[in-house]
């Protein structure tokens, strides 16, 4: 099984690497979000009300839940395939959200109020629970997390790209804030109504949480925008150096993106990468402005005929330069993790330890 | 009236602490430890904010948290030695947070009865947290103390280098408080298997007067770089 939910060279970004999903074509873009999550938070409340009663057991019984949009759970029969999928994306989710805390954590010893210093160490906190969370619902598929971590150590399972590039300036908080938890959220507002049960419940959890980042980056971004010459200057900079690679999260376009039609199919992700990615600069158009910083594409204008704004595309030869191991952070980023969990080796040896000792002197039932 | 030197003096404590837990984000042994790291840290800094706001007031001078964190160079820093020195590995750590813990806990408590409104708030609040910041310390002192001969080995080191700084912790008005520390201490030391360090000898101190140890200008000046670029910027 290990070998199958590795990653087969560059294909993974493909699918669903902190998510790739998005909601209802024609809300307002942004506010709506959080409603959606808490509309699936409720059609997850009424699918465990109208759970079907039926033999566990049968393929029949999988399609029938997918069919009528109930949650597959731990116990349930389910496809190979499709626990092999999820097991992947849950896993390379959490991967992401752990390395994504090397990004920001740069900032926290340099945060210039303290304010801003709880908040930033709060967020970075927020994204270790993330990553717990995800690694537990992994593991209601027969997996253990230090199995998976084991993966990412070995560069055999990825991480979303967006996190091999550095944060260079204060600003970049604000930017990863906006802009990467911005486009987080675009993707895994979707993955609440996601068919595998404790993978939806995680979501929905996560999104909440997300939607907190994403206010607290474009703060951060409009102080800066608002403040000093030298502030603003820095806050465009950062906006300028993340917005291809935050369009570069949603993923290759649809006509090269692998997997997408089965996972559609099994309801695990409910829109294609590129209607993600429209909605998501639909979205950040109307908060750059009030931001009153610009979006660095010259050709970005609105489409009365599409109702959308036109945009110009991310690199994706670039994108893909970096899901290969060549983006500027990527040596940076796995070597921290390698050196964090084998410098916390005789730690978690000492705690191994310690509880087999207790487990001795102080037999179970005590 | 409470002293404005005092005051900052347990800001610093709190606020240098915070720094240096900070440090661990996304480098703990366990992801559950990065979760603990950063709450432990959010405390401290939570505290140092109230503190330092509070001393502003005090000295009656206008100066802001802010201010007082980022404004000020090491020579007007009044923390205790302990808090500034480097987290050379997890012993060393969770050594400091228990030795820190077990005396900001019974002077939380002290201060939270003081005649001091607005002190006896903050210290009403913190007294909880470092409850918890010396169980926290507690458990992995005992694991890390009767775990495996390595851990042995380093958790017995860290005592041993960091227990002379704790003496200045009792400098001045609070003197009585080490018997109860010193009962705390000794009794997780002693669960864990470790050796308690024999008093005496160098007692390093002067941080509550502005005399420090190398250790902290590069604490302050990595802490204070993006804010003084900026003269008077808001964040
Ligand atoms: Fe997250
Ligand atoms: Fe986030």
């Amino acid at each position: 099984m290990l070998q199958d939910i590795a990653c087969g060279e560059a294909s993974c970004n493909t699918d669903g690497v902190y998510g790739n999903d998005f909601g209802a074509p024609d809300d307002p873009a942004g506010q709506s979000l959080l409603d959606q999550v808490e509309a699936a938070e409720r059609e997850l409340r009424s699918a465990a009300e109208r759970r079907l009663a039926g033999d566990d057991h049968l393929q029949g019984y999988f399609e029938a839940i997918i069919e009528a949009d109930q949650k597959v759970e731990p116990r349930d029969w389910m496809p190979d395939d499709y626990r092999r999928s999820l097991v992947r994306q849950i896993a390379q989710h959490a991967h992401s959200e752990i390395i994504g805390m090397q990004p920001e954590g740069n900032w926290i010893t340099r945060a210039p109020s303290l304010k801003r210093k709880a908040i930033l160490l709060a967020k970075v906190q927020d994204e270790a629970g993330h990553g717990l969370y995800l690694y537990a619902a992994a593991e209601t598929l027969g997996v253990s997390r230090d199995e998976l971590v084991e993966l990412l150590l070995s560069g055999r399972q990825k991480y979303s790209s967006i996190f091999n590039y550095p944060t260079l300036t204060w600003a970049d908080v604000g930017a990863i804030g906006w802009l990467v938890d911005g486009a987080a959220i675009v993707n895994q507002v979707p993955l609440c109504r996601c068919s595998y049960g404790p993978y939806a419940r995680a979501m929905i959890r996560i999104c909440k949480e997300e939607s907190f980042h994403q206010r607290q980056g474009f703060e951060i971004l409009h102080t800066l925008a608002h403040g000093t010459p030298a502030q603003r200057e820095m806050a465009q900079d950062a906006v300028n150096r993340w917005w291809y690679p935050s369009l570069a999260m949603f993923g290759p376009p649809d006509s090269d993106s692998t997997h997408s039609e089965r996972s559609m199919a099994w309801k695990i992700k409910r829109f294609s990468n590129d209607e993600l990615r429209q909605r998501f600069v639909d979205m950040c158009v109307q908060q750059a402005s009030v931001l009153t910083l610009s979006l660095p594409d010259p050709d970005l204008r609105w489409n009365a005929e599409r109702e959308h704004y036109d945009f110009t595309q991310p690199d994706f030869d670039e994108l893909m330069q970096v899901v290969k191991g060549n983006g500027p952070c990527n040596r940076q980023r796995i070597e921290h993790r390698r050196r964090a969990h084998s410098e916390g080796a005789w730690v978690r040896e000492a705690a191994a330890a310690y509880a087999a000792k207790r487990a001795v002197r102080e037999p179970a039932g005590v | 009236m409470t002293d404005f030197e005092y005051v900052l003096g347990l800001g610093d404590d709190a606020l240098v602490a915070a720094q240096r837990l900070a440090q661990w984000a996304a480098r703990a042994p366990e992801m559950e430890e990065d979760i603990a790291l950063a709450n432990i840290a959010l405390d401290q800094l939570g505290t140092a904010r109230l503190l330092l706001t509070y001393a502003g007031e005090l000295e009656g001078a206008d100066r802001t948290e802010d201010d007082l964190a980022y404004l000020r160079d090491d020579r007007d820093f009044h923390n205790c030695l302990l808090v500034e020195l480097p987290e050379q590995d997890f012993a060393v750590t969770m050594a400091k947070l228990l030795f820190l813990s077990a005396y900001q806990k019974p002077l939380y408590d002290r201060l939270a009865d003081s005649g001091d409104e607005r002190l006896s708030a903050i210290a009403a609040k913190a007294r909880k947290e470092s409850a918890y910041h010396l169980d926290h310390a507690s458990l992995w002192t005992v694991r890390l103390g009767d775990g495996t001969d390595e851990s042995h080995r380093r958790m017995q080191d860290a005592v041993d280098r960091l227990w002379p700084y704790t003496h200045e912790l009792f400098e001045g008005e609070h003197a009585d408080l080490r018997a109860q520390w010193l009962a705390t201490v000794e009794a997780v030391l002693a669960d864990a298997t470790l050796t308690r360090p024999a008093d005496g000898g160098w007692t390093p101190g002067g941080g509550r007067q502005g005399l420090h140890t190398e250790h902290l200008s590069y604490l302050l000046a990595e802490m204070q770089v993006v804010h003084r670029a900026h003269p008077g910027a808001r964040w």
